[in-house]
């Protein structure tokens, strides 16, 4: 099939279309309202369910219904929205239901504001809802890379019966790209003989959370732990950028900030300095061997976000002491330019004589000087 | 032989952990008669609340899910969009379903959703141990209105039937009792026609029982059934609030701008 030059949200939700993603549920949010838009207009052409509901708290109710009903449910929403969908998403967790979550990410707390940002990595991949539960967490970091990831996410969502979110900051959602739409081969799932579609010939199906015996939320917690442990054997996917050869420098870095950090290298390389990337695809499970594995090679690894510094801790967990683990982000809805990330890089260069080694004070000032290396950045 | 009387198919044999002299174990019966005699249990799925009916699941014999507090009519929408054929009812307390969930219930009612509520208002919140309503009457004492139900601070109970009646879309709303035999039989009719509407894909349908609570109005249950006469029953008129009509559903053209 020819690309066709889409908008990230409307590829989006053409991709869910034909992944089967026929139940979607929503409330107008920007940025990503044109994701309700466009399935409005397309649900009743392919037949699907299309619905907008009184809140993003109903919404994933709503998903919650029609998946336990055995369909393929999904919705779209930005941050202050996703934060109102906990609660739907803990219990769909719980019940073990497939549904699929896109986040177009904005900046926040609270109210926030409209532009692109990536505050919302805790929530996302450290659980967001109540009770113990993960969802699958993917990042795609191009247009092109969302419209191949849905198929991917209602897959995994069935096939863990869990939880699957999409996280694209508003870059994503609102850049236009050319897209190709490729049908995407799975291997067969398990007929969901677990879903309430009318107990006939044979006995009721309960899609439900209630355990008051503990016995029986504990082995409802062993059996979700198992399921995020295979993930983390299984589902870790990442991009390595300019590791084949020698680097000093480590960037980590998902979404839109990877793309800058390609630009980075470019222009660290022309300066003389070689720096590689690491990007992670999946946030949840965390390519923590292969930040490990990379960044043994480097002097130092510099993880940057649009936030305050969220996905540094788990590289800095993944890497531990052996190597130094620096941060620069730009948060509020302003994205990174390529020059602040190489004088970022470069101050790190300086300073690293002075910069012992992953102890404590080497932490207390990668913490303290998030600021100065932001503003340093400007100049 | 003719059997006159057993034990509907659509019940399951678990004894219920309600209280004596609650009403959810006959209006749990009312639900799986009708459903019995409509021959819908092999496509039924019902939705439980949190609250006392938290369990419900465990009574009725037919699919089941169970959702989070005052959100079933959210469920209940997903479950319908997703598979119009299903038979699909909530059943709700007071709490879920006039407090924490009046969006949901408002909203699914004025979407005209097809399936079928069945909201148990006992005045109390009766799971956690007795705290206020929003449908606790004035002046009613409870765990969380030690002094009886101030209007002037909290407000007066919401009478749902009244409020959903409001909206133009709902087809079908009205009140029962099952504090007597009379008001049993023509509740179980009432229920009867609200299952029938949604059988024929017609409208959202709403009935709503006034329950007793013995154990958290500190009453006997005969006692209680007294109290639900002489206090609930004039607030809450027993009685049709809307009945379905072909007509009423020709929306009117948006006026050309």
């Amino acid at each position: 099939m020819a690309k066709v030059l889409m908008k990230g949200n409307e590829a989006i939700a053409e991709s869910a279309i034909r992944a089967g993603g026929l139940c979607y549920f929503c409330y107008p949010i920007t940025p990503q309202s044109e994701v309700a838009e466009y399935m409005s207009r397309r649900m009743p052409e392919v037949g699907g369910a299309f619905l907008q509901a009184e809140s993003e708290v109903a919404v994933p109710n709503m998903v919650y219904g029609a998946s336990g009903a055995g369909a393929r449910a999904w919705t779209s929403s930005s941050s202050p929205g996703i934060s109102l969908m906990q609660e739907g998403i803990s219990y769909i967790a719980a019940a073990e239901l497939p549904a699929v979550f896109v986040n177009i990410v904005r900046a926040g707390p609270g109210l926030g504001g409209i532009l692109p940002s990536q505050g919302d990595y805790l929530q996302a991949v450290k659980g967001g809802g109540h009770g113990d539960y993960r969802c699958l967490v993917l990042a795609p970091s191009s247009v092109q890379e969302a419209v191949d990831m849905m198929p991917l996410a209602f897959d995994r969502a069935d096939r863990y019966r869990n939880p699957v979110m999409v996280v694209g900051d508003g870059m994503i959602g609102q850049m236009m790209e050319p897209v190709e739409f490729k049908d995407r081969e799975f291997p067969p799932l398990p007929a969901k003989d677990w879903a309430t579609t009318g107990a006939k010939g044979r006995k009721p199906n309960l899609v439900n959370s209630l355990h008051l015996d503990p016995k029986v939320e504990e082995e409802l917690n062993v059996r979700l732990a198992a399921k995020y442990e295979k993930m983390r054997k299984e589902e870790v996917r990442s991009e390595e950028y300019n590791t084949d050869k020698p680097y000093r420098v480590l960037l980590v870095a998902y979404g839109t900030t990877a793309r800058i950090c390609k630009t980075v290298i470019a222009e660290l390389a022309a300066q003389g300095i070689a720096a590689a990337l690491l990007r992670p695809i999946t946030l949840f499970p965390f390519p923590e061997a292969k930040v490990l594995e990379l960044g043994r090679k480097a002097e130092f690894l510099l993880s940057v976000e649009m936030s305050m510094g969220q996905m540094v801790e788990d590289v800095h967990c993944a890497m531990g002491h052996e190597k130094p683990v620096y941060f620069f982000g730009r948060a509020g809805g302003i994205v990174p330019s390529p020059g602040e990330v190489v004088q970022a890089v470069k101050t790190r260069l300086e300073g690293l004589p002075h910069c012992p080694t992953g102890d404590a004070e080497a932490n207390d000032e990668r913490r303290m000087t998030n600021a100065g290396t932001s503003e340093g950045g400007k100049s | 032989m003719r059997t006159l009387f057993q034990r509907p198919e659509s019940l399951t044999t678990s004894p219920t952990h309600y209280c004596p002299g609650c009403t959810h174990g006959i209006i749990h019966r009312l639900i799986a008669e009708v459903i019995d005699e409509l021959g819908l249990r092999e496509r039924a799925v019902g939705i439980a609340p949190v609250g006392c009916s938290v369990l419900a699941f465990n009574y009725f014999n037919m699919d089941f899910q169970e959702a989070a507090h005052g959100r079933a009519p959210a469920v209940a929408t997903g479950i319908k969009r997703a598979r119009p054929d299903l038979i699909v009812f909530t059943y709700q307390g007071d709490g879920d379903l006039a407090s924490i969930g009046m969006a949901e219930i408002v909203h699914a009612a004025n979407r005209g959703e097809k399936f079928t509520v069945v909201f148990v208002n006992n005045a109390v919140y009766g799971m956690t141990g007795g705290q206020m309503a929003p449908t606790t009457m004035p002046g009613q004492v409870t765990t969380t209105s030690p002094r009886g139900r101030d209007v002037g601070q909290v407000g007066y109970p919401v009478r749902m039937c009244e409020l959903l009646a409001s909206l133009r879309t709902p087809g079908f709303i009205e009140r029962v009792a099952v504090h007597t035999p009379q008001h049993v039989v023509r509740a179980r009719r009432v229920l009867r026609t609200a299952f029938e509407l949604q059988r024929d894909k017609k409208c959202f349908t709403f009935v709503e029982f006034l329950s007793t609570c013995p154990t958290n109005w500190g009453l006997t249950p005969i006692e209680a059934t007294k109290w639900l006469e002489e206090n609930m029953a004039p607030y809450y008129p027993v009685q049709n609030f809307k009945k379905f009509e072909e007509t009423q559903k020709a929306p009117e053209p948006a006026k050309e701008a």
